[in-house]
């Protein structure tokens, strides 16, 4: 086994970071958005669950390009295989990005109700895909792809079809539509609060059962006993949620979910550790955070920047947080606007 | 099909459509921020009528640039990830730099200032929409600062065949960057100046069609009411002031791509002398710049280089463009490809990395069609369009504009000619620097021995029918998207400013000063904004 350096380690936590940054984040944006056709039933119940998240999804999102550039720079080997060997499930991924975050801004500009489903259909579908194929290429990432001495995938397009994959895009799903609930539990009154009290008491363990099956695929792989400690941590927080819920504390439901997907996903990055992307045809091709990293320079002055930035970024985007903090009733929604030609 | 050919296609097609939103954003962005700054200052009714209707608009612009972008990211690693490997140490940087400083602060405080509106007070509301605009710039500068490393390549030195990063300040630094980035600004706010001019042109047409203003005998403006906020005397000052911004900016941007236009091809004729020439169709070395060239045409329809003709040449003036003098010859396609020849070699290497290329002969020369004509175009819309400007300051000197319908119709459809500019001008520069996606130097200050070429930086493990799959579903939705974007923006122009501000008309049925006080704060608890 190689040496563990500082800098590359470093960089495999950071970006370990960022996508649990953009799971927790995004995940309640793309649960949301699901509702909006898995259960909003009317237009105020759509708007309602919307605006929860309007002002904040946008920089959610921008966990998953700085997740994506933080790879690119640090691990250009990593990136290079992943994005290319998962070519058709990150494409269906932008097109499912792209309906979202188009669907936000202009659902509400339709004329006509049937132009409003269209673009319903688009957010409920594209975040519902968007989580899927997320997860499937943050779980093909740890159980691996068939890739050769350069790095390059073999044998076509659909090589990456795995269940691990599938479980994984699963996981990601389940994950979403829980912090979506819980996040509508907090930030809203009146039905989606009654509906998230109600859903969560009830589905949370299925929610959240793919999530741990693909932890444990991963962690039974290896022979460390901490990566079953952070997955025995993350199942006591997310009972510690299911509770939570069940005595309606609503914000410790939120913090304890996301409690259970940092441990969780401790662990299961640790149980990989060093390895970013395994080969399946031949552990010699393992890409990992020492032979798929950058140099030392630019590792170093990456590092500076992060270190620096992100807590820049969490202060200001809490700010955010706080301006809109208030929980979000029918009667605080104004009419919708028409536009006509003056 | 060739794998290589449709990765280029979708590049193309997907950085052309994503760089039509960007230019608007950024030039509406300073725009729209430096509107409400003057509302804040004199606090005067059309300088927020202003914010809100272009606000309005740039918001619709906005989310498709966002939504493109994840595009431009991601393609680097799934159709170039030879590319990626090749120069990920170094190319790689600027784009996290740009998530961690620009994209994260563009993002966050845009959300905070469309929901911001009476929640805030006035004056972190205004900081907020700086903060997002200031984002977009930032971003703009570092997602430059990659391409100007892949045009002109510094800071690193080769190690084990691939460039690794050692001075990260002279790759943002980059002499190439530093005429970029002002360029692709002044760029920006032509868009910017070309959109206001013709919208609000519009505006003041359909007041004059409608016998709300009139014009007195000595042509001055006589403005009018219908009593209606949305027509109202106050909504006569929001675009008429708009089309002397839009004309000033569109002026002054015009000015700014051209002096670091002359700055970019005197770098240019150092950097990579054969897009010059190419952009010139300059078979021989000379002084002249072309005006038009043809080719002429053999009866069988090939024609190489020396079969290009100069119908009409200015002497002189390409030895100012690029040597600030008129007598010292650029030198010519045929002078340079013997020597990219001798400098690079004459053959692709066989070597498995070029795939069915390996060993073929290289081609130096660009698609002259594409350089010349992209080039020309570029300069010549952007021409137009500051032309048109001047025009339009003269003939609304006197407060309005002529009731002339096909006039109001130019003025709209001169809207286009700025994005024709831009994404001409980005074709110029990118198919200029083919066959290389990294180009070679001979210039001193760049590193001559960092190049790549096209052909090697396509993905290895992807085949052309998943490239294909992607290009028909990305041209797809764009095409699809397009044109609900446009319609949108159409529909928002029409509904003047009441459509970016929806309490203006509400406030009608509702006049003893209740909801929205003018102190800017609320006094129930409806949102101010809901999407």
């Amino acid at each position: 086994m190689e040496s563990i350096e500082f800098l590359p380690t470093f960089w495999f936590i950071l970006v370990a970071v960022l996508w649990v940054g953009y799971l927790f984040l995004d995940g309640f944006d793309l649960g949301v958005g699901m509702l909006m056709r898995g259960w909003a039933r009317n237009e105020s119940q759509r708007r309602v669950i919307l605006n929860t998240i309007g002002p904040v999804w946008d920089g959610n999102e921008v966990w998953l390009v700085t997740a994506a550039g933080a790879t690119f720079a640090a691990f250009p080997l990593w990136y290079a295989a992943l994005f290319a060997g998962l070519y058709i499930p990150l494409t269906i991924t932008l097109l499912a990005l792209i309906l979202r975050a188009v669907s936000i801004e202009y659902r509400g500009k339709a004329l006509t109700a049937r132009n409003r489903d269209r673009w319903d259909w688009c957010m409920a579908g594209g975040s519902a895909v968007a989580a899927f194929s997320i997860g499937l290429m943050l779980a093909v990432s740890t159980t691996g792809l068939p890739l050769n001495a350069n790095g390059d995938r073999v044998g076509g397009p659909f090589a990456w079809l795995s269940w691990e994959g599938v479980v994984g895009g699963l996981a990601v799903v389940g994950f979403s539509l829980a912090m979506g609930w819980a996040y509508l539990g907090l930030k809203t009154d009146g039905a989606p609060r009654e509906a998230a009290h109600r859903h969560l008491t009830r589905w949370l363990p299925l929610y959240l059962l793919p999530m741990g099956a693909w932890g444990v695929a991963v962690v039974s792989r290896q022979d460390s006993l901490i990566p079953w400690i952070l997955l025995a941590l993350a199942l006591a927080a997310a009972l510690g949620a299911l509770m939570a819920a069940q005595l309606r504390r609503e914000g410790w439901t939120f913090i304890a979910l996301g409690a259970s997907l940092l441990t969780g996903a401790a662990g299961i990055f640790l149980a990989v550790f060093p390895v970013v992307l395994p080969s399946t045809i031949d552990p010699a091709f393992n890409l990992t955070a020492m032979n798929a990293s950058s140099s030392e320079y630019t590792l170093n002055f990456m590092a500076w920047v992060a270190v620096i930035m992100v807590p820049i970024i969490l202060a200001y985007s809490a700010f955010v947080y706080w301006v809109f903090r208030q929980r979000l009733h029918e009667t605080h929604i104004p009419e919708s606007h028409v536009v006509t030609p003056v | 099909m060739d794998p290589l050919d449709i990765a280029r296609w979708q590049f193309g097609i997907t950085t052309v459509y994503h760089f039509m939103m960007v230019p608007l954003t950024i030039g509406l962005g300073l725009v729209v921020a430096t509107l409400q700054t003057m509302w804040h200052r004199t606090g005067r009714e059309h300088y927020l009528r202003m914010t809100k209707f272009w606000g309005k608009l740039f918001l619709i612009n906005f989310i498709m640039g966002v939504a493109t972008g994840l595009v431009q990211e991601f393609q680097f690693g799934m159709a170039w990830s030879e590319y990626s490997r090749f120069v990920g140490d170094v190319f790689g940087a600027p784009l996290a730099l740009e998530a961690l400083v620009a994209f994260f602060l563009e993002s966050v405080f845009l959300g905070l200032w469309i929901f911001g509106w009476q929640r805030l007070p006035k004056r972190v509301h205004l900081a907020s929409i700086w903060c997002a605009v200031i984002g977009t710039v930032f971003s703009a500068y570092f997602i430059l600062a990659a391409n100007a490393w892949m045009q002109h390549p510094v800071g690193v030195e080769m190690v084990d065949g691939r460039p690794v990063m050692n001075d990260i300040w002279a790759v943002l630094t980059n002499n190439t960057l530093l005429v970029h980035f002002p360029h692709t600004l002044a760029g920006a706010l032509s868009v910017a100046g070309g959109f206001l001019l013709g919208i609000a042109w519009f505006h003041l047409w359909k007041r004059r069609r409608d016998g709300i203003d009139t014009v007195a005998a000595d042509g001055t403006v006589v403005v009018g009411t219908t009593g209606s906020k949305g027509r109202d005397e106050t909504d006569y000052r929001v675009w008429y002031s708009s089309l002397r911004w839009g004309a000033w900016i569109a002026l002054v941007a015009f000015l700014g791509t051209a002096f670091s236009g002359h700055a970019q091809a005197q770098l240019m004729i150092q950097q990579q002398p054969l897009k010059m020439a190419a952009a010139e169709a300059a078979c021989h070395d000379g002084t002249a710049f072309s005006v038009l060239s043809v080719a002429d045409l053999r009866s069988d329809g090939a024609t190489d280089c020396d079969d290009v003709v100069g119908v009409f040449e200015v002497p002189g003036l390409l030895s100012f463009l690029a040597h600030n003098n008129f007598t010292t010859d650029v030198p010519g396609v045929n002078t340079l490809i013997p020597q990219y020849q001798e400098d690079y070699g004459t053959h692709l290497p066989d070597d498995p990395m070029y795939g069915e290329r390996a060993g073929q002969e290289i081609d130096y020369l660009p698609v002259m069609e594409v350089t010349y004509w992209g080039f020309r175009i570029m300069i010549t819309f952007g021409g137009l369009a500051a032309l048109a400007a001047a025009i339009a300051l003269w003939l609304t000197r006197k407060g309005t504009v002529p009731a002339s319908k096909p006039l109001m119709r130019l003025a709209v459809a001169g809207i286009l000619a700025p994005f024709g500019a831009n994404a001409a001008g980005w074709i110029f520069t990118e198919m200029g620097r083919q066959p290389f996606v990294v180009a070679p130097n001979p210039d001193p200050t760049g590193i001559d021995q960092v190049w790549m070429y096209t052909a090697a930086a396509v993905s290895p493990g992807v085949s052309a029918a998943e490239l294909l799959f992607s290009l028909i579903l990305l041209t797809t939705i764009y095409a699809v998207l397009l044109v609900v974007e446009v319609v949108l923006l159409t529909r928002y122009v029409k509904g003047g400013v009441p459509a970016g501000m929806p309490e203006l008309t509400q406030d009608e049925h509702d006049d003893d000063g209740g909801g929205a006080g003018k102190d800017g704060t609320v006094d129930s608890d409806v949102l101010a904004f809901a999407y």
